[in-house]
């Protein structure tokens, strides 16, 4: 690499900057594992455009989902990328684990090729897995549980997608071409600056980040619109479910926090790209800004994995355990209390780098006090469950395998508060352990369960339960083994992000942790099993009712697959938990009295257009391809101007017909017959006309 | 047709059509909350600012009261202040239903003090680079000028989106979308307004303190 001298055309890029070619340049495991990778990126991309063409899905694909503005499309489509991203990043932790069960002594990685794991394992699992498939689920459900027909900005929601599948893309092929940043995936800054790290590495962190960090700030400003202004006649606050509550304080911490990660992300791209001082050791850069402004992004943040999730835990347990939520006011302000105090916390994430004692002590108070109002949601969902008819199912497994882990993770969480004990176990395994026994029982788990319970809802059949059960054990028992063994090394005094290690005595217990990375191939494997089977199964489990759980919110008042317009009339709310109240008075099928025509927005190209020129933008500045990261911002921005100037040139008008001769068939499919009305003899019916209603 | 379900859970009737007062008032929740994403932006690079002030990083180099000169920001400060007022009896004229010439009339003043107050700011910044006070010189020219321009880039979005306003008076009149968006420009530009003041007491004021 040359970046003395950059090409006009080519930038800095050269041969050696594909990754493909590595291996055959300096044969050894190291690079073959390089190598692979580069190569498996490749094949699949070779192998879906052979699939689209094969079975000619290019036109549909085209039609009816990447130009889509349909909530429930670009939530599928957030989902998708959350799994692809998914399975790349949990190999990489299989990876990483491999190496350290055995890294005594060596081990077959690179010290750079594992940095570069831990940093795109990290960057991938937070930025590509856990937002997209929380954002995917927000736009799925929340429009649905408030009755809404789409979302307040649905271009915008669009333009949101395509930023993050950017982002995605550039982390992918950063594994084609050139290698990722070393510096973790907080990127702390001296070491990525150009002083010690001149490469791409960095500069693919700061733009894959900041073009999500982008779309994810429109989506909190259109969830939280969407949640104040579309809600139907009778949903008052109060009266949401529980699931958009923490849905709408997600989006409110979006909107807050996402601001301080781009202005950190900018100011290292000044620092790289300008020759500015922002963090830098000389010329008065000062590096402690970075921390405080990355955390105070980053401490939201772990409510924004984490409050979804609690959204979903609330829906499973009500819904399973036959019973309204217990301690629904309750739930709110402690989500609520949540999302504010997640603000006032940042500093615990660097307790050891230099703060006065008493400041120190009051940020470790304020993180324990965050443990108060988590604990009441468990105790809530716990007295939700007590004497409940408690169903068996698999989002029901995920969920109880979360109230047990995420309360031990919890408990070391105020452990780590406490910064005394802080300055002993921090930069260890035993942080490792931490957060990932909140993500992976808590995030990952609760959004597994929502993939599971709200499938039938959007494709109108259920995910096969054999698989889904064999999936979930997996998962339980692969992060069993994977993580508490870390918690051990990590007291042993282990440091995180090591490669390799002298001490023989964390061997026994790394390798453990390597035997629950396996199980963790085994949930993958599951996973992609049960999708398998459940689609070419899917005439058996087919969800033609609507309602495959016997839930309580509005999502399941409508058919499945659900309707573009979502209801075939807004309904009106009378009720907390509106749909299990109508049940139980007998009124599952509601007819309306009349049907009203329905304006939908029409397609757009916008979102299409940001994931390829967001895509290339941020490649083009990696490689210091100045004509195309220009080109390509120039052709973003006339897109938008031009949408801007022109509007929707493509509403959709749906007839009040054909959505009344849609809706009566379904409910002639599934309803019960209503009982005959037979004239009465008329001398009953003379008797009774006085008491008549 | 069954009669409509009483009062139990949810009924549905068709709901009355989806005002245009409805959408813009979306809209304009919507930037509300953009706005305050952008001053969390800008307060994070005021605290990166106030931080740098200090020895430490101005690394040998110029400090504040060696670069800044009161009389230049003032200028820009009373271009700035005099274009939010002329904004806002463009706003006045659309409200008491002035007229388009009116309306169009001010908006052209307020795009030409915005474009004045981009040109003294440019100059400026010129003038400070050509004394050797460039961003690379330390970490405090480096924080003013992450903080400076980046309002600056503000108003000049601003701007652009004012010439496009323009634009769209001339295509279609005053309106219902163009009232909409221009209220939201306006609420966009006095945003800056404030921001500057800021700028004013923070970094010019108090930096001949």
């Amino acid at each position: 690499m040359s970046p003395s001298h950059p090409s006009v055309l080519l930038g800095r890029l050269d041969l050696r900057s594909l990754d493909f070619l590595r291996v055959f340049l300096h044969p050894s495991v190291n690079e073959a594992i390089l190598s692979g990778a580069a190569w498996a990126v490749i094949v699949a991309a070779a192998a879906t455009v052979a699939i689209l063409s094969r079975y000619r899905l290019w036109g549909p694909l085209w039609r009816n989902w990447l130009r889509s503005v349909d909530h429930k499309k670009i939530g599928v489509m957030y989902v998708v990328l959350a799994l692809i991203m998914l399975v790349r990043g949990a190999l990489e932790g299989v990876l990483m684990r491999l190496q350290q069960a055995d890294g005594l002594g060596g081990g077959f990685l690179s010290a750079n090729h594992f940095a570069q794991l831990f940093s795109t394992h990290g960057t991938i699992m937070i930025f590509f897995m856990a937002m997209p498939f929380l954002t995917g689920l927000m736009n799925i459900v929340v429009p649905l549980q408030i009755g809404a027909r789409d979302v307040s900005f649905p271009m915008l929601n669009s333009l949101s997608l395509g930023l993050t599948v950017s982002g995605a893309m550039l982390v992918m092929i950063s594994l084609v071409i050139g290698s990722f940043s070393t510096g973790g995936w907080s990127a702390y800054p001296p070491y990525t600056e150009m002083a010690f790290q001149p490469g791409p590495g960095p500069d693919y962190w700061i733009w894959a980040v900041t073009l999500a960090g982008l779309g994810s700030t429109l989506t909190g400003i259109n969830f939280v619109v969407t949640i104040l202004k579309e809600r139907a006649p009778g949903m008052t606050l109060m009266r949401l479910p529980m699931f958009t509550w923490n849905a709408l304080c997600t989006a409110l911490l979006l909107v807050f926090a996402m601001p301080p990660l781009t202005v950190a992300a900018l100011m290292l791209a000044a620092d790289r790209y300008l020759g500015f001082h922002f963090f830098t050791n000389d010329l008065g850069g000062n590096m402690m800004n970075f921390a405080n402004l990355f955390w105070l992004f980053g401490h939201p943040e772990v409510y924004i994995l984490i409050l979804p999730a609690f959204g979903v835990y609330s829906e499973v347990i009500s819904t399973f355990s036959g019973k309204r939520l217990y301690g629904y006011t309750t739930l709110v302000i402690a989500t609520m209390s949540i999302a504010f105090l997640s603000f006032g916390v940042w500093l615990h994430h660097f307790f050891t780098m230099g703060q006065d004692a008493n400041v120190n002590a009051a940020f470790g108070i304020a993180t324990m006090v965050i443990g108060i109002p988590t604990g009441v949601k468990i105790y809530d969902w716990m007295a939700t469950m007590f004497r409940g008819r408690i169903r068996f199912s698999v989002p029901m497994v995920y969920a109880l395998a979360f109230m047990v882990l995420f309360v031990l993770g919890g408990l070391t969480g105020i452990i780590l508060a406490n910064p005394s004990i802080d300055f002993q176990v921090h930069n260890s395994l035993f942080l490792v352990a931490h957060f990932h026994n909140m993500l992976i029982p808590g995030l990952l788990f609760g959004m597994l369960a929502g993939y599971t319970y709200w499938f039938p809802k959007v494709f109108g059949f259920r995910l096969n339960e054999r698989w889904g059960y064999l999936a979930a054990a997996c998962w339980i028992v692969g992060f069993i083994l994977a993580f508490m063994p870390l918690y051990v090394v990590g007291l042993m005094g282990m440091p995180r992000r090591s490669v390799a290690y002298s001490n023989p005595a964390f061997q026994p217990w790394l390798i453990v942790a390597g035997v629950g990375a396996a199980f963790v191939v085994l949930a993958l494997v599951s996973m992609g099993m049960q999708l398998y089977v459940s689609i070419r199964e899917r005439e058996r489990t087919r969800d033609l009712d609507g309602d495959p759980w016997d839930g309580r919110t509005l999502e399941w008042a409508t058919p499945s697959p659900v309707r573009a317009y979502n209801f075939p009339v807004i309904p009106h709310i009378d009720a907390r938990d509106a749909f299990a109240v109508a049940k139980a008075a007998g009124h599952r099928y509601v007819r309306p009295s009349a049907y009203g025509d329905i304006h939908l927005p029409g397609d757009t190209l916008i979102g299409v257009i940001a994931a390829v020129c967001g895509t290339t933008l941020g490649f083009g500045l990696v490689w210091y391809l100045w004509w195309l990261a220009a080109l390509s911002l120039a052709v973003l921005l006339v897109a938008l101007i031009g949408r801007a100037l022109r509007g929707d040139r493509h509403p959709v008008t749906v007839p009040g017909a054909a959505v009344r001769r849609d809706y009566e068939g379904w409910l002639q499919t599934v309803a019960p017959p209503p009982p005959l009305e037979r004239p009465l003899p008329p001398a009953i019916a003379a008797t009774s006309s006085g008491a008549a209603p | 047709m069954n009669a409509p379900a009483p009062a139990l859970g949810l009924t549905m009737s068709v709901e009355p059509q989806h005002a245009h007062e409805a959408r813009s008032a979306s809209a304009l929740s919507g930037f509300w909350l953009f706005m305050m994403s952008d001053l969390i932006l800008f307060g994070l690079v005021f605290a990166t600012y106030v931080t740098m002030l200090m020895p430490a990083s101005f690394a040998l180099g110029p400090g504040p009261k060696a670069i800044f000169e009161l009389p230049g920001a003032a200028l820009e400060t009373a271009v700035l202040l005099t274009s939010t007022f002329t904004f806002a009896m463009a706003s006045l004229a659309i409200k008491y239903e002035r007229g388009r010439r009116e309306v169009v009339a001010w908006l052209l003043v307020t795009l030409a003090l915005g474009l004045t107050f981009l040109s003294l700011e440019v100059s400026e910044f010129a003038r400070m680079l050509a004394a050797g006070d460039r961003p690379q010189r330390s970490g405090f020219l480096s924080a003013f000028f992450g903080l400076v321009p980046l309002h600056g880039l503000h108003v000049f979005a601003g701007s652009v989106w004012l010439v496009l306003m323009l634009i769209e008076i001339a295509r279609s009149g005053l309106s219902d979308s163009v009232r909409s968006r221009l209220a939201r420009l306006a609420l966009f530009w006095h945003f800056l307004d404030l921001i500057w003041v800021g700028i004013f007491s923070v970094v010019y004021l108090g930096g001949r303190a």
